[in-house]
């Protein structure tokens, strides 16, 4: 399902050795020349305090969102060298390294943009048609919130829940995704919080729902509006 | 129809009797809060499957099956994981204390260092949350990866596993976690281990006792 259309275009991206072009729909994540590469967070590691300490910041993208993109250059990589040999099981093999390393990647690169220091574009309420939409899919933007919590506290192990446009009808939904499984598909994803432990661990500890409380302080509604406009 | 109430069974050691190897902050968070949220959990979750089997709402019975499975075999996991660890000064983590089960290790890997790297790729490899477990089955021994909290109870005897959840190692070796997958060797309880390998899956299992 979802992860076809990743595989896809990863897939072509790791061939073409020209494949400059990001992945359709995922303009933030940056693959250059067919190579993934960490983009830089649009606000410095302790700009989310208190909400997310700098600590995890900090280790969330230097060290984790930089290992699901070593990841996903290595299976790409392997890809090439599998097609170049005409050895589609070698091949095969890397799809579930591709779809979770991919996945991170895509995932990661969404939901930095889609955080901001609070007060200076993060918290505060959605406006415009986004939150019209909202209003409409959800009855309030409190709705959301609450229907939000609960999904992510329902994630039973890795996760993350995201906030989605479908395509065809425009109308807003609220999907859990396992691991790191990318939104794709006839879904654009608006906005993603991340329940994986390595997210709150360190602040938080097993007291997750105090973590998917704080997140709304940080939530960068001018970029989620954005991605459901274009 | 009663149901049983589970318990959080006891630590067989202290806090910080794991340590450098674990921490007795994880140690404290991961039984005193983790596996008791599993435990009452899975206790909700039975009470409500009772009431609902009682009514002889079935979609209801479906419904409660995967809080269930995902609650249940957090306590399952949990139990066994706390009982297969001990201190390093101990001499329970000497693999002197498993003689059979390393006659039966060496005879599938060829050494027990062989395994134990075998075996740490397995656990690096779980993407997500999940567990490595040694197994015996019908054939022989295996190393098994489980997702999340999914429990090995196909019959397989569950020797000993070791928690792949970040839960379970990050406060102290963060995103480091092929160290806390080396360090692990230094308290894996192989007395345990050689108990369950000449065992049944249910004595392996007899550690989950519920009260009524």
């Amino acid at each position: 399902m979802s992860a076809t259309l990743l595989r896809t275009s990863a897939l072509r991206a790791g061939i073409r050795a020209s494949a400059a072009k990001p992945m359709a729909g995922m303009a933030s994540t940056s693959f250059v020349r067919g190579k993934a590469t960490l983009p830089d967070l649009p606000y410095d590691y302790g700009a989310l305090e208190p909400h997310i300490s700098g600590q995890i910041m900090e280790l969330h993208h230097a060290k984790h969102h930089q290992t699901y993109v070593n990841g996903v250059n290595a299976a790409i990589e392997a890809i090439g060298d599998a097609q170049a040999k005409g050895d589609a099981q070698a091949a095969a093999k890397q799809a579930p390294l591709l779809n979770f390393h991919g996945g991170g990647h895509i995932n990661h690169s969404l939901f930095w943009e889609n955080l901001a220091p609070n007060g200076k574009g993060g918290g505060g309420e959605p406006t415009g048609k986004l939150l019209t939409a909202i209003n409409e899919d959800f009855g309030s933007f409190d709705n959301l919130k609450k229907q939000t919590n609960a999904a992510l506290a329902g994630i039973q192990g890795s996760g993350w829940a995201w906030l989605v446009k479908d395509k065809t009808s425009g109308t807003l939904g609220l999907v859990t995704r396992m691991g790191q499984d990318p939104v794709s598909g006839n879904l654009e994803p608006l906005m993603g919080i991340d329940a994986w432990e390595h997210a709150y661990y360190l602040q938080y500890q097993n007291r997750k729902a105090e973590y998917f409380g704080a997140i709304w302080e940080v939530i960068n509604w001018g970029n989620v509006a954005k991605r459901f406009e274009k | 129809m009663s149901v049983g109430t589970y318990y959080l069974p006891a630590l067989p050691y202290a806090y910080n009797a794991l340590e450098p190897s674990i921490s007795a902050q994880i140690m404290e968070l991961h039984h005193s809060k983790h596996h008791q949220t599993y435990v009452t959990n899975l206790n909700n979750a039975l009470k409500s499957y009772s009431t609902a089997s009682s009514s002889n709402d079935i979609p209801q019975q479906i419904a409660l099956q995967q809080a269930i499975k995902f609650n249940g075999g957090g306590h399952i996991n949990h139990s066994l994981f706390w009982e297969n660890l001990t201190p390093a000064s101990s001499p329970d983590a000497k693999t002197d204390s498993a003689p059979t089960l390393v006659a039966a290790i060496d005879k599938t890997w060829g050494s027990v260092d062989s395994f134990k790297a075998t075996f740490n790729k397995a656990l690096l490899g779980i993407q997500g949350s999940g567990w490595g477990w040694l197994v015996k089955d019908a054939q022989g021994l295996r190393i098994v990866t489980t997702k999340d909290q999914d429990p090995v109870v196909s019959g397989e005897v569950p020797i000993f596993g070791v928690d792949m959840w970040e839960h379970a190692y990050y406060l102290q070796y963060l995103n480091g976690k092929a160290a806390y997958v080396e360090n692990i060797w230094n308290v894996i309880n192989w007395k345990t281990a050689e108990k369950r390998y000449k065992g049944s899956a249910q004595d392996a299992f007899s550690v989950l006792k519920a009260s009524l």
